[in-house]
């Protein structure tokens, strides 16, 4: 009961954090908007998927034409306050998409990272430790730079490089059905070595697409739409709380996988889908919001010295805060008189900060 | 039909290619300890893992109250058996009934993440047992070893299971939290479960268990009662050491005592006179460096004479009241005249003075004592004169100074003067 209550309690005030960060967030800008203003249009923007509208529209498959069938979601928006309507404008069309899919993506790569922190036992895992990222971003670049060799979209080849690495990783990992954790890693790490030198490989004979592969790589979150948004939260939700099921597996496990299985873990498959759900809810962040550093490092560090290690409280603040810090060094970076990615801005708050706790000893707590 | 609690069947198991178990065959019921005893690398902790589920074995069945472990898969497993590791040590702060509430994984659902009322009871019913209610908020990694210990105890006993395995429940612990552990692991069979522990100490298993199983080189060496398993015979080969077992003064459970073997045949005869501990460590300490050792007369029942009789040494024995007879005196004396030196290791004397007499027809009579005169003197003013003058007569040595003191004495005689 206390437990439940602590992660009410939590939930509740990182909630309340998040919106006043979005808030405060879409306040900033070229047009400067009060407040007031901002919180109202931001709850106009609020929707709730109500039905689902299926449809038949003609489409052109090697130059016949088929019927396919298409998928829309309806959505009700519980809010209707009144507000000016260019307000509405810039904060609904302008500012929002870009700041919820900040949201999403912190949110998505903070669970990641505390699962993998807890998974690896390791206060450095992050979900890139397995080489989502790396698989994530020879995909993106290959699109970019060779967009008629890879014709898929630039988010569904760096989805499918993310879960082709993590599953290349895990295959060299196994042996007879077991993956030591240790092997895990440095599997990941050859792994990353190699996709390293494909992407720079690549990014050589990138041409004049080489500085949009550059910033794809830094990871940014300038040109998010909400369509983005609507197909990356669904699966960072629903894997979420997918892993969120697995918590009390994961905290038995942080006591040593053999020990785990005395209290009844099945230990290999148990890792098995703590590696495939953490692998897709970064791939969905890294698809869109390219390779974001630190975020899946330092948010789930931290908030593990404010709550303590136990996952059921754990993974669903990290992935809060995660959602708020995001928003808040994304704003940072698009406030920038010359517009950084945001990558940089984590990178630069982050690595500085790490150190810090380096000193202090506290990451040899974990 | 009625099930061992735990049950292993010609069980072998290999760890790449050693053998870490040949063919073990043993069960553990309700309400039993049984310590598995046996030197490092002799399959005790493999034993326990496949118990628990860890290790499947090559050939053989381990079985459950009658179910084998490889039917049960880990959660059927672990509702059987709990397993108290034998490295507690965490690196996360996890509180103490964190830790306790995950033995409680076994029965909860997976969507459930706050647990249910059984859950909570059954993690109070093992803080309160174990005594860690009051530590329930504290980090594991701030509490002692034994509390550390304790909390894993407290969770194995929330996982409510007829079975526990203890792997080295004591070791690295403080003397009072190792009879603490076990105290409470006995007290929890007591209560109908039946366990199996690992246990490097001989003499906290000869205490605490009710069986015991020596293991060496993946092998079953023997099974039974503590006094019938810890004995030379076992032992000598499994730890390749020669032992000595002896009552403990205090439990009188079985002691054993590892001696090493005399390096060197002195080809010396020396007799020992006295009782008690100084006299059992001066029989040690001559039989380690090589002499040949007789002993007596001896009160039955001495600490000396068990030790005497551990080591194969010729030991006369008396009465304890009456004193020797006649036939003990005369087969002492014999002994005392012919040993190069005769040893009197803190010996009491009664009024009869019949170790002074001893002492007086032996050559050479060496002097050890620990324990002043007037605590050994049975014999009054006249006994203490003839004391006396054995005293100046004698040779002083202490325990460490005997086998030296012997060695000098002898020298003379084996090596002719120069002139």
């Amino acid at each position: 009961m206390r437990m439940g209550l602590r992660i009410g309690v939590w939930t509740v005030g990182l909630t309340v954090t998040l919106f006043v960060v979005t808030v405060t967030s879409a306040a900033i800008g070229p047009v400067a908007l009060d407040l007031p203003t901002v919180a109202k249009a931001t709850l106009n923007a609020v929707g709730i998927p109500a039905g689902l509208d299926v449809g038949i529209v003609e489409t052109s498959v090697l130059s016949l034409s088929v019927p396919a069938p298409t998928v829309d979601v309806r959505y009700a928006y519980p809010f209707s306050f009144g507000v000016p309507g260019t307000a509405e404008t810039i904060v609904r069309d302008v500012r929002l998409p870009r700041i919820a899919l900040g949201g999403v993506v912190g949110f998505a790569l903070a669970s990641a990272g505390a699962v993998m922190q807890g998974f690896f036992r390791n206060p450095m895992a992050d979900p890139s430790i397995i080489g989502v990222s790396s698989g994530a971003a020879v995909g993106a670049v290959a699109t970019i730079a060779f967009p008629i060799a890879f014709p898929f979209g630039l988010q569904t080849a760096a989805f499918a490089g993310a879960l082709v690495a993590a599953f290349v990783v895990y295959a060299i990992a196994t042996e007879n059905g077991r993956t030591p954790v240790a092997t895990l890693l440095l599997a990941g790490v050859a792994v990353q070595t190699f996709l390293g030198a494909v992407i720079s490989y690549l990014l050589l004979h990138a041409g004049e697409s080489l500085e949009r592969a550059v910033f794809w790589l830094m990871g940014h979150l300038h040109s998010s739409s909400w369509a983005e948004v609507e197909v990356t939260l669904p699966v960072v939700l629903v894997t979420f709380f997918g892993l969120l099921a697995y918590a009390r597996d994961l905290n038995a496990l942080m006591l040593g996988e053999e020990d785990a299985q005395t209290v009844g873990i099945a230990v290999e498959r148990t890792k098995r889908i703590l590696l495939a759900l953490s692998s897709i809810v970064t791939a969905a962040a890294v698809a869109v919001a390219g390779v974001i550093g630190f975020v899946g490092l330092i948010v789930p560090h931290v908030m593990r010295l404010l709550v303590g290690p136990d996952h059921r409280i754990l993974l669903p603040t990290s992935a809060l805060a995660g959602a708020a810090f995001l928003v808040a060094t994304d704003t940072v970076a698009r406030s920038n008189p010359a517009p950084l990615p945001v990558g940089i801005v984590t990178s630069a708050l982050g690595a500085p900060f790490f150190l810090y706790l380096l000193r202090r000893r506290e990451v040899h707590e974990l | 039909m009625n099930h061992h609690t735990i049950e292993l069947d010609d069980v072998s198991v290999s760890l790449g290619e050693v053998d870490a178990l040949r063919d073990v065959s043993l069960s553990v019921d309700a309400g039993e300890f049984l310590g598995l005893v046996g030197p490092n690398g002799a399959g005790k902790t493999t034993l326990l893992r496949t118990i628990n589920g860890v290790i499947t074995p090559d050939s053989g069945a381990v079985r459950l109250d009658g179910t084998a472990v490889t039917e049960l898969g880990p959660r059927g497993v672990s509702r059987h058996v709990a397993t108290v590791p034998q490295d507690t040590s965490v690196s996360f702060a996890f509180s103490v009934e964190d830790v306790v509430r995950m033995g409680r994984t076994p029965y909860r659902a997976r969507t459930d993440l706050t647990g249910d009322e059984a859950d909570r009871e059954a993690i109070e019913r093992a803080l309160e047992r174990t005594e860690m209610a009051d530590l329930r908020d504290r980090p594991i990694t701030a509490v002692s070893g034994g509390e550390r210990q304790r909390a894993f105890v407290a969770r194995a006993l929330a996982q409510d299971t007829p079975a526990l395995v203890l792997d080295e429940p004591t070791a690295s612990l403080d003397i009072n939290h190792q009879v603490g552990v076990l105290e409470l692991v006995g007290e929890l069979i007591a209560d109908g479960r039946g366990a199996v522990a690992a246990i490097h100490d001989l003499d906290l298993a000869a205490r605490y268990c009710d069986r015991l199983a020596l293991l060496a080189d993946g092998e079953l060496q023997a099974v039974g009662d503590p006094e019938t398993v810890l004995s030379d015979e076992h032992l000598r080969p499994a730890f390749d050491t020669r032992t000595a077992v002896t009552p403990d003064a205090v439990t009188g459970t079985p002691s054993v005592t590892a001696i090493a073997e005399p390096r060197r045949d002195r080809n010396a005869h020396v007799h020992v006179l006295g009782s008690g501990a100084t006299a059992a460590r001066a029989l040690t300490k001559l039989w380690q460096a090589g002499f040949e050792v007789t002993a007596g007369p001896m009160p039955s029942g001495d600490t000396a004479l068990s030790v005497a009789a551990e080591l194969d040494i010729e030991a006369i024995t008396a009465p304890p009241l009456s004193g020797p007879g006649e036939s003990a005196l005369r087969e002492a004396q014999e002994h005392c005249r012919t040993a190069a030196v005769t040893v009197l290791a803190d010996p009491e004397v009664g009024p009869d003075g019949t170790v002074l007499e001893l002492a007086e027809s032996s050559g050479r009579p060496i002097l050890v004592e620990t324990r002043p005169l007037e605590a050994r003197n049975h014999g009054g003013q006249d006994v203490r004169e003839r004391y006396r003058d054995l005293e100046s007569r004698a040779l002083t040595a202490s325990i460490h100074g005997l086998v030296p003191a012997i060695a000098e004495t002898i020298r003379p005689q084996a090596v002719p003067a120069d002139d």
